[in-house]
C-alpha cells in the first residue's frame, strides 16, 4: 500500500503498539492482558507494518528471526517450570518473591511472569513466522 | 573385517560362557528346592517390577540359552562372510540372548511380556539380516506379524490373569488358590495366552513363519529358531501349567494342537530337500511334541517334556550348525545333491552322526531317554492308543529324518558340489561336535542328571514336588515294545526314505501361509480403499470428515444421555444482546452466500467481531481482546494466503454450497446444544467460585483468566504454545515442500 499518510502513521503507531504490548504483558496478572494478548498485539503491529511498508521492511524490523523467537519462547516457558520444581517439587508451580525498591516499596516478581513471557515470545514467533512465510513465498 | 577382528569375535562368547558357568554354580542350590530371587522397582504404581526368579525350569532354559549361545557366537564368527557387518549381527544376537534370558528368568508378568516382545523384535532383525534380499524381508515381516499378533493376545491374557488373581507375578499365579479355573475370565485368559504361546512356538496353523525364518543366517536358525526362541511358548505353557492346568480346555486344546503339529510337521519335513527347511519342519514337529506333552499335564508328561526339550535343543542346534558348515564348504544345502562327505569332512560328519543318533532316539543318547519318557507318558489313560500311535508315527518318521539330515550327506559316494568340499575350520565343526557329544554324554549321565537338573524343572512345571528318575531299561511292557517298534520301523523308514518322500509329497495339504498372504493382501486393499475414500487430497473433504465425525459423536452422546436441554431465562435477554446475535448470524449467512473469497473472509471477520462484542457485554475483557486480535490476524493471514490461489473465483456448484452451509449449521447447532447442556449440568458455580476466590491467595493475581492460564492450568498452556509453535513450523514445511513452477499445473 503506497499511502504516505498510513506509512507515517504506522511508523508512529508501531512504537505505541509495542509499548502497549509490554504494558499488557506486565499488568496481565492483575488486569486484563497477559502474554497471549500482548503477543497478538505485537503480531498485529508487525502485520500492519508489513502491509504498509512491505515484507522486507517488516523482516528487518524484527531483531531476531521469528523462528528463533518461537524457540526462545518455548525454552523460556520451560525454564519457568524449574523454580517450582526446586521450591515444591511441582513443575510450573508459581514461586514469588519481592524485589525491594527504594522508599519502602517493592515489586513482586514470580515464575508465572516468566512463563507469560515465554507465551508472549511463542505467540509473536508463531504468528510472524506464518505471516512472513505466507507473504514472502510467492 | 580385518583378520584381527575376525580373531577377536569369538571373545564375545566369553559373556554367555561366563553366564553359563554362573548358572552351573546355581545347580546345587536349585536342586535343594530353593530359588534365587532379585527385584528392581520399575512402575510401583502399577505393581510392576523387574523381578527375577530362578527355579528349576528357569535354570534349565538359562543353561541352554547361555551354553548354546556361547557356541553359536564362536560358530558365527567363522560362518559369516567377510563383508557382513559383524557388529550389527553380534549386537542383535547378544540383544536377543539378553531378552531370552530375561524372558525365562522374569517373575513379573509385564517384564515377561516385554522380554517376550524383545525376542520377537530381535528375531525380526536377525531373520531380515540380509535386508537387501526381498525374501529375507518378507520372511522377517511374516515372523514379526505372526508372533507379534500372538504377543498382543498374550498381553491381554496376562493382564486378565493379573486382574482376576490380584497378583502380577508368575510365582503368585502359581500359588494355590490364586486362580479359579472355572472362572470365565480365566478361561478367556488361558485362550489368549495359548494363542501367544502357539504362535511363538510355531504350532499349526501358525507354523508357517518358521520355515520362512530360515532366511536368517544359519547361526541364527540354530540358536533362535531351534534351541531357544521358539521354545519360549513351550516355556510359558510349562510355567503356567500349575496356574492354568486345571482349566477344562487345557488338555483338549494343547494336546490336540501339539499332537496334530507333531505328526503333520514331520510329514511336511519329508517333502523338503533343503537341509535347513527339513530341519525347520522337524523343529516344528518337536515343538509340537513339547506342547502336546505339556497339554497332557501329568507329571510323567512334564518329565518327558523336560528331557525331550534338552535333548532336542542339543541335537537340533548341532544339526543346524552341521547344515551350515556343509553349505559353507560345498555351496549347497540340497540333501539330494550331497553325499560321501565323510571322507572330506570327517569331523563335521562325526558331529552330524552323533546328533543324528540322539535325534533318531537311539541309546545311549539323551534323545533315547527323551523318546522313552514320552512313550511312558502316552501309555497311560483312556486315550493311550491314540496318543501312543501318534507319537510312534512321529518317532518313526523322525528316525528317517535323522538319517536323511545326519547321515545321507556324508555316506555313499562323494557327489560333486558347487564348491570343492573340504573340512570346515575348527570354529565351524567344533561347536556342533561339542553339542552332539554333550547330547550323548547327557544320555549316558541321564540317570544321574535326573535328580539335580530335571527334578527341579519338573517340580516347577508340576507346581509341587516331583520325583524324577531316568533309566535306559523301561522294563518289559508297552513302553519297551513301542520303543522297539519305533527303532525297528524307523530303520526301515530311513532305508526307504525316498519312497516316503514321494508319498509325503502326495499328501494334499494347503499351506497355511496362503491364508496369511491373502489376509495381508486384504489389509492392504482395505488400507488403499479407505485412503482413496477418506484422504483424497481435497482439504474440504478432510474438514468435512473431521467435522461430521465430531458432530455425529457429540450428537449421539447428547441424545443417548438425554443431556440436551432448552435453557430458561429468555426474559433476561437484553435487546443489545439480540442485536449482536443477529449481527453474528447475518455475517455468517453473508459468508455462506458470498460470491468472492474476499467477501466471505470479511463476513467471517465481522462474525468474529460480533462474538467479541458479546464477550464485552458479558464482562470478559480478556476474551474480547483476544478475539478481536485473533480475528484481525486471521483476516490478514487469509488474505496473504489468497496470493497463492488462482485469481478466478472458486467454481463451487450451488449444491456443494448448500452442503457446506448445512454442515456448518450442524456444527453451530451442536456447539450450541453442547454449551447449553454443559451450563445446565454445572448448575452450581463451584468451579468459577473456586477460581475467583483462590486466584489472589494461591496465584498472587487478580486477573482470574490470566492466573488460570499461567498458574492453575500452566501445563495446558505449555502444551498449547507448543502446538502453536509446531503449527508455525508446519506452515514453513508445507510452503518449502510445495511443488514449484510447472509442477503446480501438472
Amino acid at each position: 500500500m503506497n499511502s504516505i499518510v498510513l506509512q507515517a502513521a504506522t511508523r508512529f503507531l508501531i512504537t505505541l503498539l509495542l509499548l502497549f504490548a509490554v504494558f499488557l504483558l506486565i499488568r496481565g496478572h492483575n488486569e486484563p492482558g497477559g502474554g497471549f494478548i500482548a503477543g497478538l498485539v505485537v503480531a498485529s503491529a508487525i502485520a500492519l507494518y508489513a502491509l504498509t511498508c512491505g515484507m522486507s521492511a517488516a523482516r528487518t524490523l524484527m531483531p531476531l528471526d521469528p523462528t528463533i523467537l518461537l524457540g526462545t519462547g518455548l525454552a523460556v516457558a520451560l525454564v519457568s517450570a524449574v523454580p517450582g520444581i526446586i521450591e515444591s517439587g511441582a513443575p510450573l508451580d508459581g514461586v514469588w518473591g519481592e524485589v525491594p525498591l527504594p522508599g519502602d516499596r517493592g515489586v513482586k516478581l514470580g515464575s508465572p511472569l516468566l512463563f507469560d513471557l515465554g507465551v508472549f515470545f511463542t505467540v509473536v514467533g508463531s504468528a510472524v513466522t506464518v505471516l512472513l512465510s505466507l507473504s514472502e513465498e510467492a | 573385517m580385518s583378520p584381527r577382528d575376525r580373531a577377536r569375535a569369538p571373545l564375545l562368547a566369553a559373556i554367555p560362557a561366563a553366564l553359563f558357568v554362573y548358572f552351573l554354580t546355581l545347580v546345587p542350590t536349585i536342586s535343594d528346592g530353593s530359588t534365587v530371587e532379585g527385584s528392581v522397582e520399575w512402575i510401583p504404581l502399577l505393581d510392576v517390577a523387574l523381578s527375577f526368579r530362578i527355579d528349576g525350569l528357569s535354570l534349565i532354559f538359562g543353561l541352554l540359552i547361555t551354553g548354546v549361545g556361547a557356541l553359536v557366537v564362536v560358530y558365527a564368527s567363522a560362518y559369516l562372510d567377510r563383508d557382513v557387518p559383524r557388529a550389527r549381527f553380534f549386537s542383535f544376537l547378544l540383544l536377543f540372548m539378553g531378552s531370552m534370558l530375561g524372558l525365562v528368568l522374569a517373575d513379573d508378568l509385564i517384564a515377561l511380556f516385554v522380554f517376550w516382545e524383545l525376542t520377537s523384535i530381535t528375531s525380526f532383525a536377525l531373520i531380515g539380516f540380509e535386508h537387501r534380499k526381498v525374501s529375507a524381508r518378507d520372511a522377517a515381516r511374516q515372523a514379526l506379524l505372526v508372533t507379534g499378533a500372538g504377543g498382543l493376545a498374550l498381553l491381554a491374557g496376562l493382564v486378565l490373569l493379573a486382574v482376576v488373581s490380584d497378583t502380577t507375578t508368575l510365582s503368585g499365579l502359581a500359588a494355590p488358590g490364586a486362580i479359579e479355573a472355572t472362572d470365565r475370565l480365566v478361561v478367556a485368559a488361558f485362550l489368549l495366552v495359548a494363542l501367544g504361546a502357539l504362535t511363538k512356538s510355531a504350532q499349526m496353523p501358525f507354523h508357517f513363519w518358521l520355515p520362512g525364518a530360515m532366511a536368517a543366517p544359519t547361526p541364527v536358525s540354530a540358536y533362535l529358531h531351534s534351541a531357544t526362541m521358539v521354545k519360549a511358548g513351550v516355556y510359558l505353557l510349562a510355567r503356567l501349567q500349575p496356574a492354568l492346568g486345571e482349566v477344562e480346555l487345557w488338555t483338549p486344546l494343547l494336546a490336540t494342537a501339539g499332537g496334530v503339529t507333531m505328526v503333520l510337521a514331520v510329514v511336511l519335513a519329508l517333502r523338503e530337500s533343503d537341509l535347513k527347511r527339513v530341519l525347520a519342519y522337524s523343529t516344528i514337529s518337536a515343538l509340537g511334541t513339547l506342547v502336546f506333552l505339556i497339554g497332557l499335564g501329568e507329571p510323567a508328561a512334564l518329565k518327558a517334556a523336560m528331557v525331550f526339550l534338552v535333548a532336542h535343543a542339543l541335537y537340533k542346534a548341532a544339526l543346524f550348525m552341521v547344515a551350515g558348515a556343509v553349505d559353507h564348504e560345498t555351496g549347497t544345502r540340497d540333501v539330494t545333491s550331497l553325499g560321501g562327505l565323510r571322507t572330506v569332512m570327517p569331523l563335521t560328519a562325526a558331529a552330524a552322526a552323533l546328533a543324528a543318533l540322539s535325534k533318531a532316539g537311539l541309546p545311549p543318547a539323551l534323545g533315547f531317554l527323551g523318546k522313552e519318557t514320552v512313550f511312558a507318558a502316552t501309555v497311560e489313560g483312556e486315550t493311550a492308543v491314540l496318543l501312543s500311535a501318534a507319537f510312534l508315527v512321529t518317532a518313526i518318521l523322525t528316525f528317517a529324518l535323522a538319517a536323511l539330515t545326519g547321515l545321507r550327506p556324508f555316506t555313499g559316494a562323494l557327489k560333486p558340489t558347487p564348491r570343492a568340499a573340504h573340512e570346515a575350520p575348527a570354529s565351524l565343526w567344533a561347536p556342533p561336535l561339542v553339542l552332539a557329544v554333550l547330547g550323548v554324554v547327557a544320555g549316558i549321565a541321564g540317570p544321574w542328571l535326573a535328580g539335580p537338573l530335571f527334578e527341579p524343572a519338573v517340580s516347577a512345571s508340576v507346581g509341587g514336588a516331583a520325583s524324577v528318575k531316568l533309566s535306559f531299561w523301561p522294563g518289559v511292557g508297552s513302553v519297551l515294545w513301542l520303543s522297539v517298534a519305533a527303532i525297528g520301523l524307523g530303520a526301515v523308514a530311513s532305508v526307504e526314505v525316498e519312497r516316503l518322500r514321494r508319498v509325503a509329497s502326495g499328501v494334499p495339504l494347503t499351506p497355511a501361509s496362503d491364508v496369511y498372504e491373502r489376509s495381508l493382501d486384504g489389509v492392504n486393499a482395505l488400507a488403499r480403499l479407505q485412503t482413496r475414500r477418506l484422504q483424497n487430497g481435497h482439504l474440504s473433504r478432510y474438514v468435512a470428515i473431521v467435522v461430521l465425525t465430531v458432530v455425529a459423536l457429540t450428537a449421539v452422546q447428547l441424545i443417548v444421555r438425554d443431556a440436551a436441554v432448552w435453557p430458561d431465562g429468555w426474559n433476561d435477554v437484553r435487546l443489545i444482546e439480540l442485536a449482536v446475535g443477529a449481527l453474528v448470524l447475518g455475517a455468517g449467512f453473508a459468508a455462506a452466500i458470498a460470491r468472492s473469497r474476499l467477501r466471505a473472509v470479511l463476513a467471517l471477520g465481522a462474525a468474529g467481531y460480533g462474538v467479541a462484542l458479546l464477550f464485552v457485554l458479558f464482562g470478559a475483557p480478556d476474551l474480547a481482546m483476544t478475539q478481536v486480535l485473533v480475528e484481525t490476524l486471521t483476516v490478514i493471514l487469509v488474505v496473504a494466503v489468497f496470493r497463492h490461489l488462482p485469481v478466478t473465483a472458486p467454481r463451487t456448484s450451488s449444491g456443494s454450497r448448500v452442503r457446506h452451509a448445512v454442515l456448518a449449521s450442524a456444527v453451530g447447532l451442536m456447539m450450541t446444544a453442547l454449551t447449553w447442556s454443559v451450563l445446565a449440568a454445572r448448575g452450581d458455580r463451584e468451579l468459577s467460585e473456586f477460581f475467583l476466590e483462590a486466584s489472589r491467595p494461591l496465584a498472587e493475581g487478580r486477573n482470574v483468566v490470566n492466573t488460570i492460564l499461567v498458574d492453575f492450568r500452566a501445563l495446558d498452556t505449555l502444551g498449547e504454545i507448543a502446538v502453536l509453535a509446531i503449527a508455525a513450523i508446519g506452515v514453513i514445511a508445507l510452503l518449502r515442500l510445495r511443488p514449484h513452477g510447472d509442477e503446480v499445473n501438472s
